[in-house]
This record gives structure tokens, C-alpha cells and sequence, in this order.
């Protein structure tokens, strides 16, 4: 089985690789591109900047997205900003700093070639992206700025106001309307992908719902690219849309693709935390709050309930900056968010008290308002404090923010090899839902940076080497498989229409969310992940036997549609719990509380775990089966991280 | 981008709007000209018919200006009428609720009250110029004395009346007429926006309270 | 503790395209402060669906206020009665115990309902496809900093393209004019130095689909503006005027020449 893992990454000098390989590969003669059909699902940045870019090539392009336009995608949510290798600011940023700072935040789990191609295309992203009229903010000499992020030495961010993704999406949006009106991309809106058609073992086409008409349909194509997005909605509350959802990606690793580093999952130290039962999303406030506020709780559990003003200095633990005195307040995010949870653990978190635990601590501006004034800290984060205000109704400039970390971005996600192909050949995953470049943890602002790289810059290439030496049969929607894959969708709509049960589906999906968030979320232990691996299976099996579902299919029907995202929420946890309890080790994101440093910090094993746990579908999901790529690092050499 | 379908400017709603800024700011111009000359009631009948014969006298030019204000007019009502029909198709189904929070009381009375001007202006027209409707009882329309036509027209209680209502609707067409002119040609800089509002606003009341105060004065008396 | 308030809710319920539709009414009882507009309908919702209903739909996304996708019109006003406000972002604490509220669909015909309080702005997208880009192809993009950009020309660029094409400039309009919405996209384009060589098609080639939408005329009422949870301006509306007038009087029209390379 080892041999299906092979991840095509090119040896040689890192420098060229990519050059190297895209010089072998094979190329589609542009009057011929137009016979070529490429299905592309999702149009965030990965997903519309690559359809439009296969558009521009002449290929006959499908696309497709659940929003009612493309423009809407989550990508467009990122506040921050993107990386990129420009060294404008002349403070020693190069495409191998980009490389090493990616490999190493990532805690080795990520593949060398892989990071190395990204941090060289960072540099042709920002080209294209002003070339297309983003308007990322400039210094008064009329050049683009560049600020520092996520606690990069360097300054190698660009951004546009606090909307960059925003800004980004838009480009890629106009790249891809353009595409439409040229006629060579055809825009599915509102239309879901609900499985992917696998012939001879060869990906050729996706079965979809039209969310409007509830009509089901196979679209039948040379390729297709999964450009879906991350699965941090298993865990109900995220930052993610309402909408997002890893059904896409799920379809395709129960048809053949292996699934990649389930359990790598983001947590984000500043979001707003949950006010109730009723709380539907939570809401991200950019880390660079953290530059200036500063993080605390109540030395004393019996304070917690009472007004923070109240609370006197000696009384109050400033535990980020007591535990890790040289970093403070701006350790990284996977710390903060652990450290957070851990004190609110002990019971000295503040806020509502939500099923007998207060989850918040204060992020606290008083000094700084202090320090440097109202004015400068309102111009600083104006936006962030107003935003604050209008989900809360309090006033940060007089009481302290209140935070709690949300689940954010999954590093996890389809395994590919080199090339961005899944285990089903013809079969491309891009952007967050593959899971080749952050490793174990992902750094600020680089999550636009892979989106786009994989969609401008890495698709175009490798979708016509494939498509240039496939051998692909004839099939159209009469072919047997395709009306099979149709007729499954159709029977699985209606199970979950028939069930007749009493519950909702956003009742069984808060409650899966609540298992996964406690076991396979900031810390995990083999106790729990064994615990929440018992009780997944339950809820699944209760969730087919006394699941409610109103309407009917063949209309507009927001109920169905949750429910049969959450049906593949409730698999996917199985896996995302079953890879953290095999995976036995800590590395970035994933905490293993067994393993543990004596200063409380994430244990590395790399003699046993420096690889890449890729996961096979059998047919029992209880027992899906581990392949391993091994991970070599032959230019950034493993080290421990130390922010103290 | 290939090649864009050749449309010209009056093709769209935006150069319809064009063309009503333009006619319309002829019209303002007619307009304030009008009230100039009319206001010279108040300087005696001498005064006013000496005026009235020196415009006839112009002959040509008279007529040719006469022309640019009715093409004017007759372009400024097709435009908008072409932008009704649109526009009412724009919203079939309309609000239960519905709550405006910036537009004023003269831009939502727009249509209605170019409407009635339109009437009004028939209306003017027959009163004044020819036929000569409802003069007072007695008197007997005259095609050079104008003074007698205007102090009789006036002393006809539900006349001046019809007179005021319709000052009022022009004042308001006037200032959203004029403040959107600047928007729609597209002069409006927001440094000056708020200065352009205010000077619109209080032209609009000056022609208004000008032109009310003519039949005004003859109900008064003080024009007899 | 959190204050709780009882309200009744009338919101508009259509079952598809062609359905009359109608008014229904809803009790929402015990309605947190704390809660979003969009989550009391989430609660109302779970209540319908227990009591074997169908639940009311409406869209949403990001839930952050970025992705335009939620909009509903809230006592007369779209986004609700907060200004730079999209629904998503509107909370309950801005509702007293006993309020009720009409929730209707944006209404414009060049936005047909699909269903209750969905609609189909795709005229928005084809707005853009008509002409709403810089062409350039990925690849073909020149060294980022070669061409320095104003930095009031690159804020303003920003301010147009705040945008979330949302389309409460529409439902606001008494028009349902989407002038604002076109204004916004060609100013962020047509400030930017990168967006010169197709400024002027591009405004004749979007305008042109705005009217074909069947969206109202502007008449410069300006609720647009106030309706935009992004306060886009109609300072931008002017300059789409100014722009079209050049783009049809004084521009030539493009001819293409036939005939390749070699």
C-alpha cells in the first residue's frame, strides 16, 4: 500500500525543483484545451482563481458553489492579510526565510517541496493581484506596504484595511466572471456537490444538487478539482460560514481519496466567545489585538463573576506573560488558545456561564489606552473595537475584551501528491481542503497565500500535464457508474427525508460539535479521544433512526441540506478523533496531554511520527486503514519550539 | 474586453437622466427669465407691457427661444415618462413596510409633481396667452395689455389659488431638479455637495415665494 | 442576567418562484438580547421544525458581515434599523419586549423571490461579467511595485470596493435602482491605474447590463447610501455618470481589427 502514497515530489536543490518538475511536465496543445472538460467545486480563492485561470488557458471549465454567487466563497472572511517573499521592506525576507518560517511553524509536518513552491510563488500572487486592481494598502510614495503578522520577524504581509480576503476573493471573482462572459467557464451557483463519479478508478465527474429546484444531476468531465474548504464546522462552532461544509471532500474519500492529518485542526486564540445555547457562529477578531492588549483572568476563581474593574492588579493573573516572559502576550496561536482553555479549566474563566463553565478570558487595552491614548489605540483597532461592540453591547475602550479560542482552519484535508492530486487519479483537491502545506499548524496569513498559489499557479500546470498523458475512455451520462452515483444521491435524500424522527439536524450537529470540541479540540487524551470514539458511532446511528427533516426535495430546502452535511460531519469526526488518538504525540496544533515537555509544552516524537497519516476508506468506518508518507527535512533540520 | 455593443449615451437610464438634467436646467433658465420679466407687475402696467411689446418685437429670436424651451420640455416629459415606464416595472411587488431615511419630501413628490406642473402649465397657458380662461367676471382677455390680464386673472379667488399649489410644486421640482442636476451631470464633489443643497433649496423657495407673491399682491390689493 | 423579550414576528413566506405568497405570523418567545437577528430565526426555525413545520428560509453565510449574502428588509428598513449594519451583525438588544417585527425580502424584479426570504441576485453577477474586471490572465502580471498608485487613489479604490454586493442598495431605492452597487465596482476599478485601459467600456458595458436587469432608474434619493452596511457613497455615483458621459460622447468606439500574427 506504501506504493499509493507516492508524493511525485522532485529531489534535487530545493531552489529549482519546481522548475524542474514543471519542465517535465507534459503540456495540451491550446486548440485542444477547449475539448477538455474540468469540473472545479468551491470558488473561494483556491477554487475561483483556478477556474479562471484553466478559463484563460481555453478549457472548457465548470464551476460550481453553493453560495448564491461565487463572490461569496469564505475566503472572503480573512482579515489579515497575505505572506509574501517580496523583501520590500529590506529587513532580510527572502523566499527561503518564507520556506523555513512555513516548515518550522508548521512543526515538521509538512513537506518540504511542497512549502518551498509555495514561498516561491508568494511573489507572483501579489503581481497578479494588484495587476487585477487589488487595492492593498500603500505608503504615501505610492508603493505597497507590508506589516508584521502572526509574530513574523519580518514584515511580509500585505493587506487591504482589515479585508483582505475580501479584496483577494474580488479578484478572483472578476477573473472568473471574465471567464464566464469570454464563455469558456460555466458558473453553477447555488448548486451542491454531493458525490464525486469514480470510473475504472478514474475520477470523471460529480453528482449535484441545484439547491433551488432540488434537482439532481451528474455533470460529467475529464477532471475534477475539489477546491471545497476546510472542515472546522465538525466542530459546530467555528469561525467558519454557516455553510461550510467537508461534504464535497468527504464524498471523495469515501469513493477512493485518502485523507490527510484529520486531527490537524487550528484553534484561534481572539474570538468573541459564545454569549448561549443559542450561538450560531463565532466571530474572529484579528491577533493583532494582541500587540496591544494584554490577557488575564482572576488570580482567584471566587472573582470571576465580578466586574473586572473591580478586580485589583495584584488580583489578577496575567498567566501569558508570568509563563512565557520574552514572547508574552503574542505567543503562538496554537499556545494562547491552549493556555486560554487550560485556565478557564481550572475554573478562572469569566463571561456567561454556559453549561457550569465560564469560557473567556479578558484581553485587557487599559494599559495601553494608558500608555498611548484613546486616540491612538481607536485609530489602531477602530474597526475591531466597533465590531466587538455590536456583538456584545459592551464598550472595550471601558471594560476588557472578553475572548475564548474558536476553531479556525483544518490543516488536515485530502492527501495529494505534488501535483495536488488526490488517490483518485484525475481527482485534484486545492487550497484548505488539501493538506499539504501548513503541516501541523498554520502561520498567519498564509492561508490566502496557499489558496491562491495552488489556484493561479500550481492547477494551470499540473491539470494539463494530467490531462496531456491520461487516457481517459469515453463517458457520458448514460454510462452505467454515472447513473449509479446519481441514483445514490437520490436515495440518500431520501432517507433522510423519510426518517421521521424527532430531532434537528442542528440538534445533532451541536452535540457532535460538543464531542469533537472537547476531545480532539485544544487538548486531546487517549481517554477522551476513546470516549468520543464511543460515542460518535451512537449519535450517528441515533441521528439515522430519529433525525427530522421537513419539506420535500424538490425545492428549496434549507433543513436537507444542513442534514446531510451534518451526516458527513458525523463520520468525518470519527476520523478526525481516531487520527488524534493514533497519532501519539503533540506537534503544533495537536496536544496530546501524555505529551507533554516539564514546561508544559507539545512533545515532538519525531523518530515515530515525523510522517504524514493518510487515511484510507474501507467500508467500515470504524476501520479505516493508516497508510504513512514519511517526511524528510533535508534543508529546515527538526527543532523543538521554544517561545519562551 | 471585446468589443462593446455601440450604445450611445440616451440608451440608458443614466443618459436619460442626462438629457432631463440638461433640459431641465433650459427650463430653470426659462423659468427664472419668466419670473424676471413677470415681477416687473410690481414696477406698473406701463413697465410690464413695455416689457411684453419689446419680446414680441424680437420676432425670430423670440420664436427661436420659444422652440428651445418647448423641445426642451417635450424631451424632459418623454424622458421621464420613458423612465417611469421602466422604473414601475422595476418593483412589482412592493413593501408592506417601508421606511425611507434620507430622501426628502421634494424628491419623493418628483413625479406627481411634474405631473401637475404639466397641467399646470396647460392650464397657464390657456389662462393667460390664449384662449384666456377664467378672468374675472366682465373682462375680456387682451392679447397687448398684459397688466389688465394679470390683475384680473388674479382677482378669481380659486385662480390664485391653483397658482400657489402649483408655485409650491415648482419650488420643490426645482430643488431636487437642481440639486440632482449636479449629481446626475456628474459635477457633485463632496466638498460642495451640502452647499449645492443649500443653494438649490433656497433658489427653489425664491422662485416660489417670487412667483407667489404676484398673485398674491393682486388678491392683497396691492397690485390693482 | 440578560434581559429576554417576547416578540411577534411577521415574515413573508413564499413557497417558490410562482407562488402568490403571504404574510404569516410567529410568536417568539423568550428571545435573548444577546442573540443575533439571524439566531432568533435560527430559534424560530428549530421551533417550526419541532412542531413538524417548515422552517422559514432565508440566507446567510459568513455571519460576520463580509460575505453579503444575508439581507432581509426589518420594519421598513434593509439590514435592519442599525446604519453600516448588515442583518447578520444586527443583535436583539436593539428589540424591546413586545416589538413587532415585518421581515420582507428585498424586493426588486430584477430579484425574484425563490423562496420566503431568498432571493436571486445573480443580476449582480452578470453585472460584473459584462465588464466588471481588468483583464489580465494569471502569468501575465508585472512587477507589483512598477507602477506606484496614489495613496488617496488607492484608499478611495478601497472605499469603492468595500462592497459586499449585498443588494440593500436595491431593495432601499424606491427605484429599486442598483446604481450604487454599479458605481462602487467601476470607481474601485476606474481609480486604480490598472483599471485605466478598459475604464471607459467598462462602465458603457456594465451600465448597459444594469439596464438590461430591469433594475429602476437613479432619481438621487440617496437611500442607497443609507441602506449600505458598508456606508458606500454616492460620491460615486456621480463619478459613474461622469465616466458613461465621457465613455458614449467623447471616447471612440473600439473597433476590432481582424488579422494574427504572422
Amino acid at each position: 500500500m506504501q506504493s499509493r502514497l507516492d508524493s511525485k515530489a522532485p529531489s534535487g536543490p530545493i531552489e529549482t525543483r519546481w522548475d524542474r518538475h514543471r519542465f517535465g511536465m507534459k503540456l495540451v496543445n491550446p486548440a485542444n484545451r477547449r475539448k477538455y472538460k474540468i469540473i472545479v467545486v468551491g470558488t473561494g480563492l483556491a477554487g475561483g482563481a483556478g477556474a479562471a485561470s484553466l478559463g484563460e488557458m481555453g478549457y472548457n471549465v465548470l464551476s460550481f458553489c453553493y453560495q448564491d454567487s461565487p463572490r461569496r466563497a469564505h475566503s472572503i472572511a480573512a482579515q489579515g492579510g497575505i505572506n509574501a517573499a517580496k523583501n520590500y521592506k529590506n529587513d532580510g525576507d527572502s523566499i527561503h526565510r518564507l520556506f523555513y518560517d512555513t516548515v518550522k511553524g508548521g512543526d515538521f509536518r509538512a513537506r518540504e517541496s511542497n512549502v518551498h513552491r509555495l514561498a516561491e510563488l508568494s511573489v507572483n500572487i501579489i503581481d497578479q493581484c494588484v495587476a487585477q486592481g487589488v487595492p492593498f494598502a500603500r505608503e504615501y510614495g505610492g508603493l505597497l506596504d507590508n506589516r508584521s503578522f502572526g509574530g513574523a520577524q519580518v514584515s511580509r504581509t500585505f493587506y487591504a484595511r482589515g479585508q483582505t480576503g475580501q479584496q483577494l476573493l474580488l479578484g478572483a471573482y472578476q477573473a472568473l466572471a471574465r471567464q464566464i462572459e469570454a464563455g469558456t467557464v460555466k458558473s453553477f451557483p447555488r448548486t451542491e456537490m454531493l458525490d464525486v463519479i469514480v470510473v475504472d478508478g478514474v475520477a470523471r465527474g460529480i453528482v449535484t444538487r441545484d439547491m433551488v429546484s432540488g434537482k439532481v444531476e451528474a455533470h460529467v468531465a475529464d477532471a475534477v478539482v475539489l477546491a471545497t474548504g476546510g472542515y472546522g464546522n465538525a466542530f459546530f462552532l467555528s469561525t467558519n460560514a454557516i455553510g461550510c461544509n467537508a461534504t464535497a471532500v468527504w464524498r471523495a474519500h469515501k469513493k477512493g481519496a485518502f485523507f490527510a492529518n484529520p486531527c490537524f485542526t487550528q484553534i484561534h486564540p481572539t474570538c468573541i466567545p459564545a454569549g448561549g445555547d443559542y450561538q450560531s457562529k463565532l466571530t474572529l477578531m484579528s491577533e493583532s489585538l494582541r500587540n496591544d492588549g494584554r490577557v488575564w483572568v482572576p488570580k482567584s476563581a471566587g472573582d470571576c463573576g465580578r466586574d473586572p474593574a473591580e478586580i485589583a492588579e495584584k488580583d489578577r493573573d496575567y498567566y501569558l506573560e508570568r509563563l512565557y516572559p520574552s514572547f508574552g502576550n503574542l505567543v503562538p496561536r496554537d499556545i494562547a488558545s491552549r493556555r486560554a482553555k487550560m485556565v478557564c479549566d481550572e475554573g478562572r474563566g469569566v463571561g456567561t456561564e454556559l453549561e457550569g463553565v465560564r469560557r473567556g478570558v479578558y484581553l485587557d487595552f487599559r494599559d495601553s489606552i494608558k500608555r498611548l491614548g484613546e486616540a491612538k489605540i481607536r485609530e489602531r483597532y477602530g474597526n475591531l473595537f466597533e465590531m466587538y461592540e455590536r456583538i456584545t453591547g459592551e464598550n472595550p475602550y471601558k471594560t476588557p475584551m472578553r475572548i475564548y479560542p474558536a476553531s479556525h482552519y483544518t490543516m488536515g484535508g485530502l492527501w495529494v501528491d505534488y501535483n495536488l492530486m488526490t488517490t483518485i487519479p484525475g481527482c485534484f483537491a486545492a487550497g484548505e481542503a488539501n493538506f499539504s502545506d501548513h503541516g501541523a499548524n498554520r502561520l498567519g496569513a498564509s492561508a490566502l497565500m496557499q489558496g491562491l498559489a495552488d489556484g493561479y499557479f500550481v492547477l494551470p500546470y499540473v491539470l494539463g500535464n494530467y490531462l496531456a498523458s491520461a487516457k481517459l475512455a469515453s463517458v457520458d451520462e448514460g454510462h452505467i457508474e454515472v447513473k449509479k452515483a446519481v441514483a445514490d444521491v437520490e436515495e440518500r435524500i431520501e432517507k433522510l427525508l423519510s426518517i421521521g424522527g424527532e430531532r434537528t439536524p442542528d440538534s445533532f450537529h451541536r452535540e457532535l460539535g460538543n464531542i469533537i470540541w472537547n476531545n480532539c479540540g485544544m487538548a486531546r487524551s487517549a481517554q477522551g479521544l476513546e470516549g468520543a470514539l464511543a460515542r460518535i458511532p451512537a449519535l450517528r446511528e441515533e441521528f439515522w433512526q430519529n433525525l427530522k427533516v421537513t419539506g420535500t426535495g424538490e425545492s428549496l430546502n434549507q433543513t436537507l441540506e444542513k442534514a446531510g452535511r451534518v451526516a458527513d460531519f458525523m463520520e468525518l469526526g470519527e476520523l478526525m478523533c481516531r487520527d488524534a488518538l493514533a497519532r501519539d504525540e503533540s506537534c503544533g496544533c495537536h496536544y496530546r496531554e501524555e505529551h507533554v515537555t516539564e514546561e508544559g509544552e507539545a512533545a515532538r516524537n519525531d523518530s515515530e511520527y515525523q510522517y504524514v497519516a493518510a487515511w484510507e476508506h474501507t467500508g467500515d468506518l470504524s476501520k479505516p486503514t493508516l497508510h504513512k508518507e514519511a517526511l524528510e527535512f533535508e534543508y529546515v533540520l527538526p527543532v523543538a519550539r521554544s517561545y519562551k | 474586453m471585446s468589443m462593446a455593443k455601440a450604445i450611445t449615451l440616451s440608451d440608458t437610464t443614466i443618459g436619460k437622466k442626462v438629457v432631463m438634467a440638461v433640459t431641465g436646467l433650459v427650463l430653470y433658465g426659462f423659468v427664472v427669465a419668466h419670473m424676471l420679466g413677470n415681477l416687473q407687475v410690481f414696477m406698473g402696467p406701463e413697465q410690464l407691457n413695455g416689457y411684453a411689446k419689446k419680446l414680441h418685437d424680437l420676432g425670430p429670436v423670440l420664436y427661436a427661444a420659444r422652440a428651445v424651451v418647448l423641445v426642451s420640455l417635450v424631451l424632459h416629459v418623454v424622458m421621464v415618462v420613458q423612465l417611469l415606464s421602466r422604473t414601475a416595472a422595476a418593483r412589482p411587488i412592493g413593501y408592506r413596510l417601508k421606511k425611507n431615511q434620507t430622501t426628502t419630501y421634494a424628491a419623493l413628490t418628483m413625479k406627481f409633481g411634474g405631473l401637475a406642473l404639466m397641467l399646470f402649465i396647460v392650464y397657464h397657458l390657456a389662462h393667460f396667452t390664449f384662449p384666456g380662461v377664467s378672468m374675472a367676471a366682465g373682462y375680456k382677455h387682451s392679447a397687448t395689455d398684459v397688466y389688465a390680464n394679470v390683475v384680473s386673472g388674479f382677482k378669481v379667488p380659486w385662480v390664485t389659488a391653483i397658482y400657489v399649489v402649483a408655485q409650491l410644486f415648482l419650488g420643490m421640482h426645482l430643488y431636487h431638479g437642481a440639486f440632482s442636476l449636479f449629481q446626475t451631470l456628474g459635477l457633485s464633489h463632496p466638498r460642495y455637495v451640502e452647499k449645492a443643497r443649500f443653494v438649490a433649496q433656497t433658489l427653489g423657495i425664491a422662485v416660489a415665494a417670487a412667483n407667489i407673491a404676484m398673485p398674491v399682491a393682486v388678491v392683497a390689493g396691492i397690485v390693482k | 442576567m440578560s434581559k429576554t423579550m417576547n416578540l411577534t414576528l411577521h415574515v413573508w413566506r413564499q413557497k417558490g418562484g410562482t407562488d402568490i405568497g403571504g404574510f404569516e405570523t410567529y410568536k417568539a418567545p423568550e428571545i435573548s438580547e444577546h442573540m443575533s437577528f439571524l439566531e432568533m430565526l435560527d430559534v424560530v426555525n428549530e421551533r417550526l421544525l419541532a412542531d413538524g413545520k417548515e422552517p422559514i428560509a432565508f440566507d446567510s453565510d459568513c455571519r460576520e458581515g463580509i460575505c453579503g449574502m444575508c439581507g432581509l428588509v426589518i420594519n421598513g428598513v434593509p439590514h435592519g434599523p442599525n446604519a453600516a449594519t448588515t442583518t447578520c451583525q444586527l443583535h436583539m438588544r436593539h428589540f424591546n419586549d413586545g416589538d413587532e417585527i415585518t421581515i420582507e425580502p428585498w424586493r426588486a424584479a430584477a430579484f425574484p423571490v425563490l423562496r420566503d426570504l431568498v432571493v436571486d441576485r445573480g443580476a449582480f453577477d452578470r453585472i460584473i461579467q459584462a465588464g466588471g474586471y481588468v483583464s489580465v490572465n494569471a502569468g501575465s502580471a508585472p512587477e507589483a511595485n512598477g507602477l506606484p498608485v496614489a495613496k488617496p487613489d488607492a484608499d478611495r479604490a478601497m472605499d469603492a470596493a468595500a462592497c459586499i454586493g449585498c443588494g440593500a442598495c436595491v431593495a432601499a431605492c424606491p427605484n429599486a435602482s442598483a446604481m450604487l452597487f454599479v458605481a462602487a465596482k467601476a470607481a474601485h476599478l476606474g481609480l486604480l491605474p490598472q483599471g485605466q485601459p478598459e475604464r471607459y467600456e467598462r462602465v458603457k458595458k456594465m451600465v448597459a447590463q444594469m439596464d438590461a436587469e430591469g433594475f429602476g432608474h437613479c432619481s438621487n434619493h440617496y437611500e442607497c447610501m443609507a441602506a449600505c452596511p458598508k456606508e458606500i457613497s454616492v460620491d460615486f455615483i456621480a463619478r459613474l455618470n461622469r465616466d458613461l458621459m465621457r465613455a458614449t460622447v467623447v471616447e471612440r468606439d473600439h473597433e476590432e481589427k481582424s488579422g494574427g500574427a504572422g
